[in-house]
């Protein structure tokens, strides 16, 4: 490398920290919502939906930012799903080989991280025109900008849906006694949907130039 | 009236711009408003004029509403007093006294929980408060099981005015109703309190059978021969009662008689759109003979076509839940299909699907959702059919 970058200058910096607010790919360019949506009934399968994510973000970019100058660009997409294909199918046994149960939980929804958009997305518009380097920062910034949300989301459902938190009850046995309940909507889907819009609406109220006029 | 007038008058200008409680101006101004009707008129474009403002229009909502809510607390004491066997030794007032102290509980959450957080959203937008809430805060408790926890009732009423109205802007801007929206939450949040045998009858004596005939019709589903008879013959041949309404449900969606009291008042002042409420019974009547001829088991041959119409909140829906101006349909032949729909799968789900015994609020729901394609359809038919004269004539 000819130029003398240090390795977390404020640009590279940026990279990793602006995903996680002013463009976070949940949020604000509204994407991965499908898998936002399946896994997030309970905290520990969302946050391992998220270090996955972020692993497949983070390799991904690494390996097309390297071939970048090297895919002929009308096949491009398949080269980028060929590799992201790879990385989801190492990432999917891993977690059969160390974290079974949790492997179980995720069911499909690993396998069609090859389909999540957030992905696909990063490595058109930031691998395919930067240094391994900062494609990096790039996928961890996003993946952990993912994270994040499915991990709020998580709490929120499992707190309210379950009364427990990575599996631990945390309602007091007391509150039940006095006739509370759980909310059996938190865990449907559709309640997924509707925090994710919270979250948008809480967001967007903080960030005004988030948004959109019409 | 005048000394109050004046009381306001005074006050007023502290909540102008400017004034001491300026903050605090919207709430000020619905109060106002609420108490006399504002003499202010526009003074640009062109307007319909109209003696009534939404305020009022809401109060009249409200008043059809009171037939229903009176029986509804009637019923509570009548159901309380039959489960235990002492209703022959209860007097009427203490059937309806009774009934009181266990509805007003639910009715005042509703608005404390309801008009709190409608207050809270008008004050930080810098908006005037909406009225809207004046007419949910009433359908709330009348379409809640009168045995539904006061902390639930809360809980589904603010998701209802957050998620069902504030978010799309306030009142008229919803795109479903705020009261289904609660209940529908209500429903599947807490399904152990909305649904099954227990949560119908206040303090049910435990060897009577709190099942709605909503509840003994889906049993039919599985019975066949004599049993299916048997089940009729106890439960549900007694229309008369379903009619009246002393029978276990919701609050206030039992007794025909009390709704079409309100539906008559709503057609008269011309606020509730008879065509959907017509068209309503027409759906559900004409899936239900289709169910009587076309049927495969015990609940669609044995439950006439019409007993449907008086059974659980088919009528209620049909009154005050089909008509609600914002969510429905705006368009004249858009209010029939609209109508024609809801009745038509509102039989159609309850039959079908015995996880959703009382279908009249997903019928409605899902109504709701698709009232703007139907105008939409209606309209450009509309503008098809003027554009082919055009062509005729020129």
């Amino acid at each position: 490398m000819s130029d003398k970058e240090p390795l977390f200058s404020a640009k590279n910096r940026k990279l990793l920290t602006n995903p996680l607010s002013a463009e976070n790919p949940i949020t604000v360019q509204v994407l991965g919502i499908c898998s936002a949506l399946a896994i997030t009934a309970k905290l520990e399968p969302a946050i391992v939906m998220s270090l996955s994510v972020m692993a497949v973000t983070a390799l991904a970019n690494v390996i097309v930012s390297l071939l970048r100058n090297t895919i002929p660009s009308r096949i491009r997409i398949i080269v980028q799903l060929v590799v992201v294909a790879a990385l989801v199918i190492v990432v999917d046994q891993v977690l059969k080989a160390f974290a079974y149960n949790v492997s179980k939980q995720l069911s499909v929804f690993v396998g069609l991280i090859i389909t999540n958009c957030i992905i696909m997305g990063r490595l058109e518009a930031f691998a395919l025109g930067n240094k391994p380097w900062p494609a990096f920062l790039d996928g961890i910034g996003n993946g952990a900008g993912y994270g994040v949300i499915l991990i709020i989301v998580a709490f929120f459902r499992e707190l309210l849906g379950s009364g427990t938190l990575y599996g631990f009850h945390v309602i007091p046995k007391v509150l039940y006694d006095m006739g509370y309940q759980n909310n059996g909507l938190m865990i449907l889907p559709p309640m997924a949907l509707i925090t994710l819009g919270i979250i948008i609406w809480v967001h967007r109220s903080r960030n005004k130039g988030l948004i959109e006029s019409n | 009236m005048k000394a109050l007038r004046k009381f306001l008058d005074k006050k007023k200008p502290l909540f102008e711009k400017g004034g001491k409680y300026a903050k605090l101006q919207s709430t000020f101004e619905a109060f106002e408003t609420f108490l006399f009707v504002p003499d202010i008129t526009s003074k640009t474009g062109t307007h319909i004029k109209d003696a009534i403002d939404l305020k009022r229009t809401m109060s009249v909502v409200v008043l059809a509403l009171f037939p229903a809510l009176l029986f509804g607390m009637y019923n509570v004491g009548y159901q309380h007093f039959r489960s235990a066997g002492e209703l022959a030794a209860t007097g009427m007032f203490d059937l309806f006294l009774y009934g009181l102290i266990k509805v007003l509980p639910i009715i005042v959450v509703s608005y404390v929980v309801g008009l709190g957080i409608e207050f809270a959203f008008a004050q930080m937008r810098g908006h005037k408060v909406n009225e809207g809430f004046l007419v949910s805060g009433m359908l709330i408790p009348l379409i809640m099981p009168v045995e539904a926890p006061l902390w639930m009732v809360a809980v589904a009423t603010a998701f209802a005015v957050v998620i069902g109205k504030e978010v799309f802007g306030g009142t008229g801007m919803n795109i479903w109703n705020p009261a289904l929206v609660a209940r529908a939450f209500f429903f599947f949040a807490y399904p152990s309190k909305m649904s099954g045998d227990a949560v119908w009858i206040a303090d049910k004596a435990d060897t009577f059978s709190g099942a709605t005939p909503l509840a003994h019709a889906a049993a039919l589903v599985g019975a066949k021969g004599e049993a299916a008879t048997s089940i009729i013959e106890q439960h549900l041949s007694n229309t008369w009662d379903m009619f009246v309404g002393l029978i276990p449900g919701s609050i206030g969606e039992t007794s025909t008689i009390a709704i079409l009291i309100g539906a008559l008042i709503l057609i008269a002042t011309g606020i509730g759109s008879w065509r959907i409420i017509v068209s309503v019974f027409a759906g559900g009547f004409v899936m239900g003979t289709l169910f009587n001829l076309l049927g495969s088991n015990s609940y669609m041959t044995l439950i006439p076509a019409w007993q449907h119409l008086v059974m659980g909140g088919f009528a209620f829906g049909a009154v005050f839940m089909a008509t609600d101006p914002v969510s429905g349909t705006q368009t004249t032949r858009g209010k029939y299909i609209y109508g024609f729909l809801i009745g038509f799968l509102a039989v159609l789900i309850r039959v079908l699907n015995a996880g959703f015994p009382e279908a009249m609020m997903l019928a409605i729901l899902l109504m709701n959702t698709f009232a703007p394609l139907i105008d939409h359809f209606v309209v450009q038919g509309n503008i098809k059919r003027r554009l082919k004269r055009v062509k005729v004539t020129a």
